[in-house]
């Protein structure tokens, strides 16, 4: 299909890929400007504590020490999704991550050394980590202005028919509880950010952030500096996945150490801060029941879930409006009930990470499929089948599916790992599936979804795209220029990116919800397409000839069906630029998707398009040792189409070994809120050693909305990969784990429990 | 201050340091050589991985002054007079670098691996880059590149 194209659905290499391999790509961990300070927070010793005294006065009068900051230094403004997390605590503490001063010195064992002269005296307070008990009454306050310890701005009910008839109707209801852990994001380049003022009073941040104009915004409002005053700047970072969403506290107090100390300062995370201070997945806790008649036929769904929000709302409070478009609307379900609520504990605060709660809700809701199939009797695949979304489904909650590939996804998916032969047989090895539906055409959470670009073509042919998206390493940027190359009709060797510098690129509302292909990509063809005619248009007055006559490919413009007698494209440029009336090509894309707000009822099209996939995956249990080991998944995704395959192919395989890691290996351990295992020895990341093989199998729906087609695809690839673990360990060894990761002990202890009742039974 | 007298990618280096500096930080720091990452300073993840006497080691936790009289090897040293050196070619063109910030360290790994055993099974290259976490690419087209440019 892709053979009509000349740089679309090609494997076309990271732009950025030379400077990765050779060192010379300077990322944001090694810049350097003159006279820049370091930058280091203290943090709380303790969970829930009122600060009674901040002594900073040994740390002021170290040699080397520039500026300490404390909350009585800098305004009292509160930041983050509900604006509940001050930037520098003063009254109390609620969490160990909890800011409470900072120096910036001239150089980073001072910094530190500085620190260790602070002394901060505490009266500790009673503390709470877990969210149910945080809810009952009598439990700690962490927020005066919320006495129940509830986020209420996320306490949602949502429903479309009725549920307790249809539970009434159905021929099987079972109901189970999940629980699903802290896990957090790994980003091999750490937070960082450095804040430099210029001599006119111009704030400059190099950022790790992936939501640039965002965190202008959110700057300026917890600086008290307008928004005109500051230029924020993604340097190269080293990985996002959702942990650069937000704003977070060390940003500000970078900014408020360069201001006092009147020197640029740097602040760059170590590994542990990494892991206690950047946020985490949000644990649930989730109460489901579901029904389905005989035939297999899906009718009811009901789901409470409790989010352990932390100490402070950041993006991550939002993940439940995530979680209802795949509790509403995976696979076809006439009924269904959710009510979630978000309580306040006194763990480190959790945030957005890929998947946005897609993962957790995703979990539960596959888990359960599986269950009820068995239930049924019948063939989880077969089930799935049977109730799978199609093209032109309207869903209970208003979301319009047009390209749907799901049954696609679960057939090739399936038929990958050997599905029909392997299931249900005996020994410990099985198999399991689990599928994933997601905005695959941005998401409307914010006034605008859009994203503005521009294209610059000089006179030598040398074209700049110059985007409002934000490129984290995932290879946007290539994508990007694949869509200007096909949609301009030049190589894309010409193309040069230019992105996220907020006073220079137009406005984007940030890399999340898998929508830059999408949304960028779009609005990156609109100012190609724009750059072509006003090219055509030259050429036509030049050569004398009419401009649907003529066309351009490969740098070259010819008439149509004459593609050997060409010109190149500069000189076309050149002739409109050289001229008495001249000018350049300069042009503009805006694109804003066509999708709605939800409304009170959370009802409304939020996306323009959805994505879909199923991984399959064969999985052998040790029962000696409880052990798992993933012999083969098969990944099968809906793109719309795969623009560049190569990178496609990429985004699922680090999916999967995200998910992998959900399943299996990753918890962030916490005791009375302090994280026990801040490091790579002790939380367990997947090596190559545990990557299973992957098939990729990449459906191209060729969405209508989407550039040349193509979906959003990338969070997907880590969302279905933990359940269908979990559904191939119960078909190898028959045992529901209910709770990730599923550690070696939770299976043993499992195959106890059902050795056991066996033995009861008989 | 000590004295460091190194060869550093084929050449003569000469660098006063601190006694109980580490060697990465002599790299970045000192000798401007950025390409080389540090990503937990504990010797877990391999994002510091250099080369000293062709042994893979991480940096972060080897003292500077092991590497006196030694020669010492980094990303920056790979490519040979302006062509690149084969892995480099391959991760490039296999999609084996997202985010990038693990590459260096893999790439020393690789060549480490590649010096000692020019043709190694998939399941050899898995142990060498085992000490190399990477969190984007779910490390497939890394093995891929590895295994392509064995074979050339």
């Amino acid at each position: 299909m892709s053979e009509e194209f000349s740089f679309v659905g090609k494997r076309v290499p990271k732009l950025d890929a030379p400077g990765k391999v050779t060192g010379q790509l300077v990322y944001g961990h090694d810049m350097k400007v003159p006279r820049m300070l370091y930058g280091k927070i203290l943090r709380s010793e303790h969970a829930h504590a009122r600060i009674l005294s901040v002594d900073t006065s040994r740390a002021r009068a170290l040699s080397g020490v520039k500026a300490v900051i404390t909350a009585e230094d800098i305004p009292e403004v509160k930041i983050g999704w509900a604006r509940d997390h001050p930037v520098l605590k003063s009254g109390k503490v609620r969490s160990t991550r909890d800011e409470i001063a900072a120096v910036a010195a001239v150089d980073e064992d001072t910094a530190r050394e500085a620190l260790e002269l602070i002394t901060v005296e505490y009266e500790e307070l009673p503390a709470v980590f877990d969210p149910e008990e945080a809810m009952r009454p009598g439990a700690p306050v962490i927020h005066e202005e919320a006495p129940n310890n509830i986020q209420e701005k996320m306490r949602q009910s949502y429903y479309h028919g009725d549920v307790q008839e249809s539970f009434a109707d159905s021929d099987v209801v079972i109901e189970d509880r999940f629980k699903l852990p802290f896990v957090t994001h790994c980003c091999m380049g750490t937070c960082f950010c450095l804040a430099s003022f210029s001599s006119s009073g111009e704030l400059t941040v190099w950022s790790s952030t992936q939501m640039p104009f965002l965190y202008q915004r959110d700057l300026s409002m917890a600086l008290g500096i307008p928004a005109t005053k500051i230029r924020v700047i993604k340097a190269v970072i080293g990985g996002g996945f959702g942990s650069k969403l937000d704003m977070y506290p060390f940003e500000p107090i970078c900014v408020f150490l360069a201001q006092k100390a009147g020197c640029p300062v740097k602040i760059t995370f170590t590994r542990e801060e990494e892991f206690m201070a950047s946020p985490t997945r949000q644990p649930v806790i989730c109460d489901i029941k579901s029904g389905a008649k005989k035939d297999g036929t899906l009718l009811a769904r009901e789901v409470r879930m409790i989010l352990d929000n932390g100490a402070y709302s950041s993006w991550g409070s939002t993940t439940p409006l995530v979680m209802m478009l795949t509790i509403s609307s995976l696979y076809r379900v006439p009924n269904v009930k959710y009510d979630v609520t978000v309580a306040y504990t006194n763990n480190p605060y959790s945030g957005a990470m890929r998947g946005y709660g897609n993962p957790q809700a995703t979990f539960v809701l596959e888990s359960h499929m599986d269950m009820l199939a068995h239930e049924l009797g019948m063939d989880p695949m077969e089930f799935r089948l049977k109730n799978a979304n199609r093209p032109g489904d309207v869903t209970g909650q208003g979301v319009k599916i047009s390209t749907c590939g799901l049954t696609e996804c679960i057939e090739s998916a399936a038929q990958s790992i050997g599905w029909k032969q392997k299931r249900a047989k005996p020994g410990n090895r099985g198999v399991g599936m689990a599928s994933v539906f997601h905005v695959g055409g941005g998401a409307r959470i914010y006034p605008s979804d859009g994203c503005g670009s521009t294209v610059k073509v000089d006179d030598f042919g040398k074209v700049t795209l110059i985007t409002g998206s934000t490129d984290m390493g995932q290879g946007s940027d290539t994508v990007l220029a694949q869509i200007v190359a096909e949609e301009l009709g030049v190589p894309v060797e010409n193309i040069t990116v230019v992105n996220t510098d907020t006073n220079i690129t137009p406005w984007d509302v940030g890399a999340h919800a898998s929508r830059t292909t999408f949304i960028a990509g779009n609005s990156a063809r609109l100012a190609a397409a724009d750059a072509k005619r006003q090219i055509l248009e030259a050429a036509a007055q030049t050569l004398g000839d009419k401009v649907e006559n003529l066309d351009m490919k490969d740098g070259k413009v010819f008439l149509k069906g004459e593609p050997e007698e060409w010109v190149p494209f500069a000189k076309m440029v050149r002739s409109k630029h050289f001229r008495p009336d001249g000018d350049v090509i300069l042009t503009r894309g805006w694109y804003e998707p066509p999708t709605e707000k939800q409304d009170k009822e959370f009802r409304g099209n939020i996306s323009a398009t959805y994505s879909f996939a199923t991984q399959a995956v064969e999985v052998e249990v040790d029962t000696e040792t409880g052990e798992v080991t993933v012999l083969k998944i098969g990944a099968a995704h809906d793109v719309g189409r795969a623009i560049n395959p190569m990178a496609v192919e990429g985004q699922i395989h680090g999916g999967v070994s995200m998910g992998l890691g959900y399943a299996l290996y990753e918890e962030v351990l916490l005791e009375e809120g302090k994280m026990l295992n801040p490091n790579f020895a002790d939380y367990a990341l997947p090596t190559a050693l545990e990557m299973p093989p992957i098939e990729t199998i990449l459906i191209e729906t060729d969405d209508p909305a989407g550039p040349f087609g193509a979906k959003g695809m990338a969070e997907p690839a880590n969302i279905p990969t933990a359940p269908a673990i979990a559904n191939a360990v119960y078909d190898a060894v028959g045992v529901r784990i209910r709770d990730l990761p599923i550690t070696p002990e939770k299976v043993l202890r499992a195959l106890r429990e059902k050795a056991e009742k066996a033995q009861e039974g008989k | 201050m000590e004295v460091l007298t190194m060869k550093l990618n084929g050449e003569q280096v000469t660098v006063e340091v601190k006694p109980d500096a580490m060697l990465v930080d002599v790299l970045r720091d000192q000798l401007e050589l950025t390409g080389t990452k540090e990503a937990c300073g504990e010797g877990e993840c391999g994002a510091c991985t250099v080369l000293l006497d062709g042994e893979p080691v991480t940096s972060c936790l080897v003292p500077a002054l092991k590497a006196r009289g030694q020669e010492v090897m980094t990303v920056e040293g790979l490519a040979s007079g302006g062509d690149l050196h084969l892995l480099q070619k391959a991760f490039i063109e296999y999609g084996a670098v997202q985010c990038g910030y693990c590459t260096p360290g893999m790439l020393m790994s690789a060549k480490a691996l590649l010096d000692r055993n020019p043709q190694p099974t998939e399941e050899e290259i898995r142990q060498a880059i085992s000490g190399n976490l990477c969190r984007c690419t779910g490390y497939i087209k890394i093995v891929d590149a590895i295994k392509a440019a064995s074979e050339e």
